[in-house]
């Protein structure tokens, strides 16, 4: 079942990983490097499930989340984060994300997390 | 006969007028004026003034006039000096020159009873000087108009009596018709005042008679041809005494105008308004002039016309003897009326302070005489003022029948020098706040005994009313104790000698006990009470706490039992006024109503006896004075340690502010610190993140081609090398901000520290292909810096520059100038430079500028930070110049050690070369 996936993270590295861990599963990747492309992206493409970065300049995951749920979009998001704060998982899954996840990650965990999400639909 | 009568007349009517005076002053309530006020300081002039004057300056020419001058002198201290003296006397009402010490050092009962025998004791004699003035120009006249005095009417023949016993009369209906001393006796300051014009009057009358009537003037008067050798000499200033006796005399007479009693009275007890003084001071020198002004051609006069006559009365004796009767009339009112002035306001001076200062408190130290719960006090208290007036015009008279004739100038003399003895105790009170009880008492006890050893003493050996030989020899015929020459002093005059001995022993004792001995609490809070007077007039209800709080009723009934009915109920009908508050018989009595009763009480007998007479009320006889005065010290101790308290509260209060704004600090710094460490954790795991990722995905992939697997690795390298790097700088930047950092300090080329740095990333602008220019002087001065550090600062900016530049078309400029004081490098980039808000927010830790387009740069966000902190270290400064899309220029400047400067060349070798 192929499914589109955005990723949005501003460290190229991560997102090499995650591209490869998502086209590996099967699924559709595009990827940008921060909040604002995502916005733009997503005003032509209606991807399946986004995997969000939160800690990137300007437009932030917080602010990308908020805004794809003020629109009304239902899209499956996952929030990653470096910093893995009891607080900052709180307002994530508070204000609309799915799922968070705390950096460095374990691929198999990122990859049962995106199947999970995936096939609840 | 017809003459006589007249005299008689003339005497009765002039005593009828004074009560008039007096009645109408009480009426119509004059004294309250500047002039009346003035004129009634000049009960300073007496009979002594005068027919004295004119007496003194027919022996000594104008050594009549220091008297005259030291009045002047302090005049001109009347709003300084008196008038401080007159706010301490309100604000305490304090009701004499006695209570007025007592009060000062902590209302010492011993110290008023001392206070108040000197003061007698130097007034007796001066009264007698009264007594003597009126009886004898009295003699001079009737004998002169009517025949031998001894052939006159009997009761007559003992003139001196018959006056004291009129002048007591006189001064008991004047002065002793209520209770309350500090009630102004308006009518009685309006007589003084009126007795001031009158004898004002009189002696300018006689003088202008002498001097344009037998005379042609002064020219005429005191023309050469007139004067014989003597008379010449005497208007010379050699006849008037030495220099020395001079300033004492002045001194002497500056003293008196303050202490007498009679004028601590006039000008201190009874002045209604301290802007009075303002005119006094200007007005009543005027007067002295004025009064003076005629002294001179009489006494001249008189020695050329009456030789063999008592040159005391040249002034009554002159009209006489030219047959002017009205004149001489009036010169002998003019002298009644100074002398009764005189007397009234002395007699009832001493009265008051002989019944409150000495009768009253051992009375009510006396157990068995129950004054204290007496149901009414107030006609005890004036009869023992009234018996008291009785007793010192006849010690008076007893001191005129001794005295015989002795010139009235000495015996005015004496009274000053007794009175000047107040002077240390006074002044220093009101001016000092450490002269104590101890100093006051010894000073004044040592200072009054040597007087009475110098002057009376002798003085009555003199008179002949006592058989002693020790003027002459000293007693025992112990040589330095003899009264006129103590200690083999050789002060001719016996006043100066008295005035010098009495008054530095008084001085220096005071001094010295007050400083060698401490204040008691309640002397403490006098002596503040006194010298800061005008500070403190606001804040005069301070609270006295006492043992057991009264009823209104009981102050009620003490005031009644000393003052009378009506002056009960207007004292307290004032405190309710005053604090707009009505008071039931009931009631605890507030302590701002027991200070206020002791007051009042205060000024019917004395501060000393109201404080004791309330304090055995409140404790109804159980206690002790010195219970009481313990149980004082006590409550003020308390209020002291109260007050300490609430000084530390105050200075916690402070320390919390200060703690708080610390904490805040503190705060501030701990969010700074945890968004570090946030920070630092979250640059950590981001590398980590990489290396996790790709490590598990290498693993999981066995099949992956040989390119991507190189690929990851090269990731997975090239991110552990990150994590190193950050790991080191943010230790790195810990040891600099902690300052644990070691630094290798040696001199240092900066072109090589330049061209080294430079060297090191050459290949790196190479491989991107950026075009870089260096601009470097020949020379430059060495610094004093580590080398190693200076390198990693230019490291970080040259690869901040090609982290920037684009590739190909990067441009890199790195230039080294030096000026006097310092050596500049910079390191300029064609890139896209760096916003002004930017522009210091780069220097903080972990604040890189990012790129929309560019994504994130490389870098650990910590090498500018550090950089800074290296420069700064070694006194520079680093900072950025840069324009948006102009590419951005980052520059260090670094101090220049000051070398020696070349040993300069001696002069002298260079001469000889």
């Amino acid at each position: 079942m192929k499914k589109q996936i955005l990723i949005v993270d501003d460290e190229p590295h991560i997102v090499t990983s995650l591209r490869f861990l998502m086209e590996k599963a099967g699924h559709e990747v595009a990827a940008v490097g921060n909040g604002a492309n995502a916005l733009e992206l997503l005003e032509t493409i209606r991807p399946d499930l986004i995997l969000l970065d939160l800690m990137m300049p300007k437009v932030d995951g917080f602010e990308v989340c908020r805004r794809i749920r003020a629109d009304g979009d239902e899209v499956k998001i996952i929030m990653l984060s470096a910093r893995g704060q009891e607080t900052e998982i709180q307002q994530a899954l508070a204000i609309g994300a799915d799922a968070y996840i705390t950096k460095p990650f374990s691929t198999a965990e990122v990859v049962a997390q995106v199947d999970q999400l995936l096939t609840d639909e | 006969m017809g003459a006589g009568w007249i005299i008689i007349t003339v005497t009765v009517l002039c005593a009828l007028s004074l009560f008039a005076v007096a009645y109408i002053g009480e009426r119509r309530n004059l004294s309250n004026n500047a002039l009346v006020y003035t004129l009634s300081l000049a009960v300073f002039c007496t009979a002594w003034t005068f027919y004295g004057s004119v007496g003194r300056a027919a022996t000594s020419g104008i050594g009549f006039l220091p008297i005259y001058l030291g009045p002047t002198l302090v005049a001109i201290l009347f709003p300084l000096l008196l008038r401080k003296m007159i706010r301490i006397t309100k604000v305490n009402r304090i009701t004499s020159i006695a209570d007025f010490i007592a009060s000062r050092y902590g209302k010492s009962t011993l110290l008023a009873g001392l206070v108040t025998i000197m003061a007698v004791v130097g007034t007796v004699p001066y009264i007698s000087l009264q007594l003597k003035a009126i009886a004898t120009s009295f003699e001079v006249l009737w004998e002169s108009a009517v025949g031998p005095i001894s052939s006159s009417p009997n009761f007559l023949a003992n003139t001196g009596l018959v006056v004291a016993l009129l002048l007591a009369l006189f001064a008991i209906l004047f002065g002793t018709r209520h209770a309350d001393v500090t009630e102004h006796n308006s009518g009685l300051v309006l007589a003084i005042a009126f007795e001031a014009v009158f004898k004002l009057a009189a002696f300018l009358a006689v003088g202008l008679y002498v001097t344009f009537g037998l005379y042609e003037g002064f020219g005429d008067l005191f023309a050469p041809e007139r004067l014989n050798l003597d008379q010449q000499q005497l208007l010379q200033f050699e006849a008037a005494g030495s220099y020395g006796d001079w300033g004492w005399l002045i001194f002497l007479s500056m003293m008196a105008i303050l202490f007498l009693p009679r004028q601590f009275q006039i000008s201190v007890l009874e002045n209604t308004s301290e802007r009075h003084l303002f005119k006094a001071m200007w007005a009543f020198p005027l007067y002295l002039l004025l009064i003076n002004l005629f002294v001179l051609p009489i006494a001249f006069a008189g020695l050329q016309q009456q030789p063999t006559a008592d040159a005391d009365f040249y002034v009554l004796s002159l009209p006489l003897a030219n047959d002017q009767l009205g004149l001489a009339l009036l010169v002998y009112v003019g002298g009644l009326f100074a002398a009764t002035g005189m007397v009234i306001v002395a007699t009832v001076t001493l009265s008051t302070m002989i019944s409150n200062d000495l009768i009253v408190p051992i009375l009510l130290r006396w157990p068995r005489m129950g004054l204290a719960n007496r149901p009414n006090l107030s006609p005890i208290l004036l009869s023992i003022r009234r018996l008291a007036i009785l007793a010192i015009l006849l010690l008076a008279y007893g001191y005129y029948v001794a005295a015989g004739r002795v010139s009235l100038v000495s015996i005015g003399l004496i009274s000053f020098a007794a009175v000047a003895q107040f002077a240390p105790a006074l002044l220093g009170g009101i001016y000092w706040k450490r002269g104590n009880r101890l100093g006051a008492i010894a000073g004044l006890l040592s200072g009054f005994l040597i007087w009475a050893y110098t002057l009376p003493l002798p003085s009555l050996e003199q008179l002949g009313g006592l058989s002693l030989t020790f003027t002459a020899a000293g007693p025992f015929g112990i040589d330095w104790l003899r009264p006129y020459a103590l200690f083999g002093s050789t002060i001719e005059n016996p006043v100066t000698h008295s005035l010098v001995w009495s008054l530095v022993t008084n001085t220096l004792v005071y001094i010295t006990l007050s400083l060698l001995s401490t204040q008691t609490i309640r002397e403490h809070a006098q002596s503040s009470r006194f010298v800061d007077v005008f500070e403190r007039s606001e804040e005069l209800d301070q609270l006295m706490i006492w043992g057991q709080t009264p009823t209104v009723g009981m102050l009620q009934r003490l005031l009644h039992r000393f003052l009378g009915e009506r002056r009960a109920e207007t004292a307290l009908k004032e405190w309710e006024g005053a604090t707009d508050s009505s008071l039931q018989a009931v009631d605890d009595a507030p302590p701002s109503l027991v200070n206020h009763v002791e007051k009042v009480l205060a000024s019917a007998i004395g501060s000393a006896s109201a404080h004791v007479v309330i304090a055995s009320m409140l404790t109804e006889a159980s206690l002790t004075m010195d219970e009481v005065i313990n149980l004082l010290e006590e409550t003020s101790k308390v209020y002291r340690y109260s007050q300490r308290l609430e000084q530390q509260s105050r200075e916690l209060e402070k320390r919390t502010a200060e703690l708080r704004v610390a904490n805040e600090r503190l705060k501030e710094l701990d969010q700074m610190k945890s968004d570090f460490v946030s920070h630092v954790t979250h640059e950590l795991r981001t590398p980590l993140t990489s290396i996790r990722a790709f490590s598990e995905i290498l693993s999981e992939n066995g099949d992956l081609d040989l390119a991507q697997r190189r690929e990851f690795l090269g990731i997975i390298r090239g991110e552990s090398e990150r994590l190193t790097r950050l790991i080191n700088n943010v230790l790195d930047l810990s040891k600099i901000e902690s300052g644990n950092a070691e630094w290798l300090l040696s001199d240092v080329d900066l072109i090589e520290v330049v061209k080294e740095s430079f060297a090191l990333v050459e290949q790196l602008f190479v491989d991107k292909g950026i075009k870089t220019e260096l601009l470097l002087p020949p020379a430059v001065p060495t610094l004093r810096a580590d080398r190693d550090r200076l390198v990693q600062v230019m490291l970080n900016l040259l690869s901040n520059a090609i982290k920037f530049c684009d590739e190909e078309k990067g441009r890199v400029s790195i230039t080294l100038t030096a000026t006097i004081n310092t050596l500049t490098v910079s390191v300029g980039d064609n890139g896209p430079g760096i916003d002004e808000k930017d522009a210091d927010l780069i220097f903080a830790e972990f604040q890189q500028v990012r790129n929309v387009t560019r994504g994130k740069p490389q870098g650990t966000g910590l090498g500018l930070p550090i950089s800074r902190h290296i420069i700064e270290h070694f006194g520079g400064r680093l900072w950025v110049e840069s324009e948006p899309g102009q590419g951005a220029t980052f520059k260090f400047e670094l101090p220049v050690l000051r070398e020696q400067p070349p040993p300069e060349l001696n002069p002298l070798q260079a001469w000889s070369v």
